[in-house]
């Protein structure tokens, strides 16, 4: 793993960010024509990539379940379509996840470490992340500790991150840096190189639970820093943009950003995915009237 | 989880021509009328993209140039010097409103026929034509609180020549601060580009503006000479080639003439170690990649600190890898064609001499069109201050990249040129901002952005890249007395 030879002082200088320039460069990613078979496949990637959330305090078992089977059946009117990529829960929901996806492809992602504030001691987070694994899950989407970094304590950021990713073993670890608590494209710059050099397989914008969440301008600055550590390393990093996008136009704008900063070689669920709730559904409309030529009224894709 | 072929190519889009409006033959638009050249000839306009005739043009001869003058000065004396400006501001607001509801015709037909991307024609020239008039229309009856203590008058009737590359904007650039400061007009668009010049001809026709306040005389350089040298002319505003400006200003001395020229420029794009890297390789791409590189203040002389001179030009060929080049009218398109056979000459020459200057060539591998003229994004690396390329304007896609070692040293490489219309400064500091700002001969320097344009910033040269401001009160001001 790439925390056993990383250490805090070893991570390279952060470029600073202007945020005009990048909210220019990213309207230019909207102006792509996406449309006919290249929204199709486009639509198709997106389902694809969604990890299906839930992150309530009054989830149950029970809605965890109903989840899980829409996971698996996104729109069973259709033939073709694929499944999500994962479903994403709270700990205490890993167990019933399992049993509920039994043998599917589809992953289990555990949110971890006291999610969303990750106000908890430390010896708290690595039981929690510990606890996930135990009862099943696949990969770990973690939180940041946001006040240590805003109080400059970086290296205590990395230290964190490092330690999960050990608990973590081979599963996959995503890193949330909670963006919209940053406040500045530096600090999210800054928070993507900690985390990636600490060992993170994803990085990620947002828990959901702060506004805003994944911004375009907040997934490009990630990206970039996944661009220049795959330049400099020739390793690939993940990125899954959370919180916000709930429409297929943003995340086929999303999609294009990709392709363009990263390249078709991120364009898998294996190395970028969408967190989300609603956003499956409306992927869903769009590509039943690519399929039909009509739009269909809201009340034929389930709620789950 | 994998997919082992992940490619995902975008749709086509072309922009459709059917409903655009274009006639087979354009004539002299002179004292409201569309007039028959005097000796009847015309020339062929084409599309660059597939070198297909679009229409064909009046070719001006002396006297057509002489009877617009002479409407253009009977204009002057008798309705537009002598109306009340509020009236004045109405009609150059009509035109403007005009124009934006023209603006999809406007931008489909500057695309035809320069070559421009219709994504730069549609969001970038067209609103910015438009954006011109509204913001003189506000000043035509303000001019007195414009000029506070001066007894401002107008000047009478204005010789305009434009170049290819803005063929709207830079009429717009011509014809709103003058008609707001109650001048006439005689104007002569590039030959290869008259069509939306005309079709801005058909919008004055519509919007009622007295006859004679707007001529539009079309043709090729004897069509010009034959404006500079009318001795009814009170003003000569001049875009384009230093060349031809050099010959202009010669013809002009000895006469009560009033000139601007904005001409050429080999611009300083500046990066120091300090900058935003990927904002600053963002700037130097549309520095030098906007519009084909046809711009004279493009970022053609790159100067980076050689600190970071490998990273930039790294991630500047990567970015170049998401470019796309070909038709012109596809939405997707970054890179167009460039404007004539002639113009792709001249850029591929200057590709020449700079392979046998030694300069490392690099090229973006993509497909182009077998038809048209176009040609690939262009960077040289391994140029000295004094390469032919890094010292002469090449007026298309092509980048010279320079390094350097101190500020005082980029100060005096940027400075070491014949030309001084814009430069670019990319640094996190904004005491380097001003530091480099205040020492750079420039009109136009851009801090942190390039190629940024606004109708109420002033723009222009100095040394070569010529005189006068074009744009804001400054541009206002050239067009009184």
């Amino acid at each position: 793993m790439t925390a056993q030879h990383n250490n805090f002082t070893t991570i390279p200088h952060s470029p600073s960010i202007d945020k005009v320039g990048v909210e220019e460069r990213v309207a230019r990613f909207q102006t792509r024509s996406i449309k006919g078979p290249s929204k199709m496949q486009g639509l198709s990637m997106v389902l694809s990539m969604i990890d299906l959330t839930t992150l309530e305090g009054k989830d149950t078992p029970n809605k965890v379940r109903q989840m899980c089977y829409k996971a698996q059946h996104l729109h069973d009117f259709q033939e073709g379509l694929p499944t999500v990529a994962a479903v994403c829960v709270y700990p205490s929901m890993v167990s019933v996840a399992r049993e509920a996806l039994k043998d599917s492809t589809i992953k289990i992602a555990s949110v971890s470490t006291a999610f969303p504030s990750g106000q908890a001691p430390f010896e708290v987070k690595k039981m929690d992340t510990q606890f996930a694994i135990d009862a099943g899950a696949d990969e770990i989407d973690m939180v940041i500790s946001r006040g240590k970094f805003l109080a400059g304590e970086h290296a205590f950021v990395f230290d964190e991150i490092a330690a999960i990713k050990e608990i973590c073993g081979a599963k996959r670890l995503k890193v949330i840096l909670e963006t919209g608590e940053l406040a500045t494209l530096d600090q999210v710059r800054r928070a993507s190189d900690i985390a990636i050099h600490a060992g993170a397989d994803f990085i990620k914008t947002s828990t959901g639970k702060i506004q805003p969440a994944a911004t375009m301008q907040v997934t490009y600055t990630m990206l970039m820093a996944i661009r220049d550590h795959f330049d400099r390393t020739g390793k690939m990093v993940g990125m899954k943009p959370a919180g916000g996008i709930s429409t297929s136009k943003l995340a086929l704008h999303n999609l294009v950003m990709v392709n363009e900063i990263l390249g078709e070689a991120w364009l898998s669920n294996e190395w970028f995915r969408f967190g989300a709730s609603s956003l499956a559904n409306d992927v869903l409309m769009q590509y039943m009237k690519q399929v039909t030529g009509k739009y269909q009224s809201a009340d034929y894709f389930t709620i789950d | 989880m994998t997919d082992s072929n992940n490619k995902w190519e975008y749709a086509p889009s072309l922009e459709g021509t059917s409903h655009i409006q274009l006639k087979e033959k354009y004539d002299l638009f002179i004292d409201g009328k569309w007039i028959k050249p005097s000796n009847n000839r015309y020339f062929d306009t084409i599309n660059p993209a597939t070198e297909e005739k679009l229409a064909e043009i009046a070719w001006a001869s002396e006297d057509d140039v002489d009877l617009a003058v002479m409407a253009a000065r009977k204009a002057y004396k008798e309705v537009w010097s002598v109306m009340k400006a509020s009236e004045r501001a109405k009609y150059i607001f009509r035109i403007a409103r005009l124009m934006q509801e023209h603006a999809k015709e406007l931008a489909l037909i500057e695309t035809l026929d320069g070559g421009k991307p219709i994504r730069e024609s549609r969001d970038i020239d067209v609103p910015l034509a438009c954006n011109h008039f509204f913001y003189y229309a506000g000043w035509a009856d303000k001019l007195q609180d414009a000029f506070p203590q001066r007894n401002i008058q107008s000047l009478g009737v204005a010789g305009q020549i434009i170049p290819w590359n803005f063929p709207l904007l830079m009429a717009a650039w011509k014809i709103a601060p003058a008609l707001a400061a109650g001048n006439t007009v005689v104007l002569k668009p590039a030959e290869s580009t008259s069509l939306t010049a005309l079709k801005l001809a058909e919008i004055i026709q519509a919007s009622g503006l007295p006859a004679g306040v707007v001529n539009i005389v079309t043709g090729n350089g004897d069509t010009g000479a034959a404006i500079v040298n009318h001795p009814d002319i009170d003003k000569i505003a001049f875009t384009g080639s230093t060349a031809v400006g050099k010959l202009i200003q010669k013809s002009v001395v000895g006469t009560s003439k009033r000139v601007s020229l904005e001409l050429g420029g080999k611009s300083a794009n500046i990066v120091l170690e300090d900058a935003p890297i990927d904002q600053a390789v963002e700037g130097i791409v549309n520095g030098i990649f906007f519009n084909q590189g046809h711009v004279c203040c493009a970022g053609s002389r790159l100067y980076v600190q050689e600190s970071i001179a490998d990273e930039v030009v790294r991630k500047l060929k990567q970015r170049m890898q998401s470019l796309y080049v070909g038709n012109p009218l596809d939405k997707n398109t970054d890179i167009g064609a460039i404007n004539s056979k002639e113009q792709l000459g001249t850029i591929e020459k200057y590709i020449n001499i700079g392979i046998n200057e030694g300069a490392d060539m690099y090229q973006l591998e993509c497909e182009i069109p077998s038809k048209g003229f176009f040609c690939r994004p262009t960077i040289f690396t391994n140029v000295a201050q004094s390469s032919v390329i890094a010292q002469e304007e090449i007026f298309g896609p092509v980048l010279t990249i320079q390094t350097f070692r101190t500020i005082d040293e980029v100060i005096q490489k940027a400075n070491n040129s014949p030309y001084g219309l814009a430069a670019g400064v990319w640094t996190d500091k904004g005491s380097r901002i001003f530091n480099l700002t205040s020492k750079l001969r420039a009109g136009v320097i851009w801090a942190n952005t390039y190629n940024k344009f606004d109708p109420a910033s002033p723009f222009g040269g100095y040394k070569e890249s010529g005189f006068g401001r074009e744009g804001g009160l400054h541009g206002l001001e050239a067009y009184l007395k």
